[in-house]
């Protein structure tokens, strides 16, 4: 199945499925990783969304993208909410959800804004703020299948926060990680001690992180839009190739 | 919001803000086999290439609307009622779906 996605080509035509939650974690104090069960998951690439599906009562519906957090190969599925605090969805999403709680997906979709483990050049990852998750997929994928296969190419991350406090998954981006190097950046609250003032990305930022464009590297962004065309302007300013820049925006608030 | 229901991604894109074109590909599977994000489309705006994933999109209601990131031009529509889809391509030279080639 992991192959037909490859080649953007479906088995079938994608349709809702019902998933059953089957765990949640606090990922910070407005993030959270609903952990799912997919009857008949297809698998998926690292990098791709799904569409999930919300039904009131009086036939009402409404849908909101969410990347996959999890690597392609888990058993189940995992999507990290980020509770917009008048968002329409992430707030029931984020909150109001209990285990063995249905919830309808469409997916995996999008077949562009993936790495895949047969790609050999160096990748530089650069979130702002939840824009880590479907990168975070893409790490997972790369150390399950470095444990498989021996070492992949190397990954560079760079994950712009507002304060130390909102940094995703941090245990896990502290772990050892052969050939991950990650680099936080503060835009409003740093750690005690830190060098960097709190401030946006700025090409310095870039530049002590990007691979040399001789290396033909790719670059994932991932972010809200403002986020994304800053960083995407500032990488080819430092002579990065357009078309081995890959970026995915999502819209200010999230929903 | 349309009383279809049909809401995808922030409620700030109507706001001025946007996505892009990857948020087409939940939609879109509705009605092609293939990933349309990774096509590869030309419009007739400026006649530049791209993959679909890089418009910039603009919705949720009544529609989605994808204008080329260089020139603006509104390269695809997409509207999803409750009986139907209207799939507006009039800004789209081609588009190039990358197939297998066994099949």
């Amino acid at each position: 199945m992991a192959r037909a996605a490859v080649s953007g080509r479906l088995a079938e035509r994608l349709r809702w499925r019902v998933a059953t939650l089957v765990g949640q974690r606090e990922e910070t104090p407005s993030t959270r990783t609903l952990v799912l069960d997919v009857p008949g998951w297809p698998g998926h690439l690292a990098g791709q969304h799904v569409d999930v599906r919300l039904t009131a009562e009086d036939g009402y519906s409404t849908q909101r993208s969410y990347s996959i957090a999890s690597a392609p190969d888990g058993a189940l599925l995992e999507l990290t909410v980020q509770r917009v605090s008048d968002g329409e969805v992430s707030p029931y999403l984020a909150n109001e959800l209990l285990d063995g709680d249905l919830l309808e997906l469409r997916g995996p979709v999008g077949g562009w804004f993936v790495w895949q483990p047969e790609q050999s050049e160096p990748v530089l990852l650069v979130a702002g703020g939840s824009g880590i998750v479907p990168l975070m997929a893409m790490i997972r994928a790369r150390r399950q299948m470095q444990m498989q296969l021996g070492p992949l190419a190397p990954f560079r991350l760079l994950y712009s926060v507002r304060t130390p406090a909102d940094r995703m998954y941090l245990a896990e981006l502290q772990s050892p990680d052969p050939g991950l190097d990650v680099t936080f950046l503060y835009t409003r609250e740093v750690p005690e001690g830190w060098p960097r003032f709190p401030k946006r990305l700025t090409e310095a930022d870039l530049a002590a992180v990007a691979w040399p464009p001789s290396a033909n590297a790719t670059t994932y962004v991932c972010g809200p839009t403002p986020f994304v065309e800053h960083a995407a302007d500032l990488l080819v300013a430092l002579g990065q190739a357009p078309d081995r820049i890959r970026t995915e925006r999502f819209g200010p608030t999230g929903g | 919001m349309s009383e279809h229901g049909y809401d995808h991604g922030a409620e700030d894109s109507y706001e001025g803000g946007f996505e892009d074109g990857n948020a087409l590909a939940g939609p879109l599977s509705e009605v092609f086999a293939v990933d349309v994000a990774s096509a590869v489309g030309c419009c007739t705006g400026c006649g530049t290439t791209g993959p679909v994933a890089q418009l910039r999109v603009y919705g949720p209601g009544p529609g989605l609307v994808a204008r080329c990131p260089q020139c603006g031009q509104v390269v695809l529509r997409w509207v999803r009622g409750d009986e139907s889809a209207w799939l507006d391509l009039r800004g789209t030279v081609s588009l190039r779906f990358r197939l297998d080639a066994d099949r």
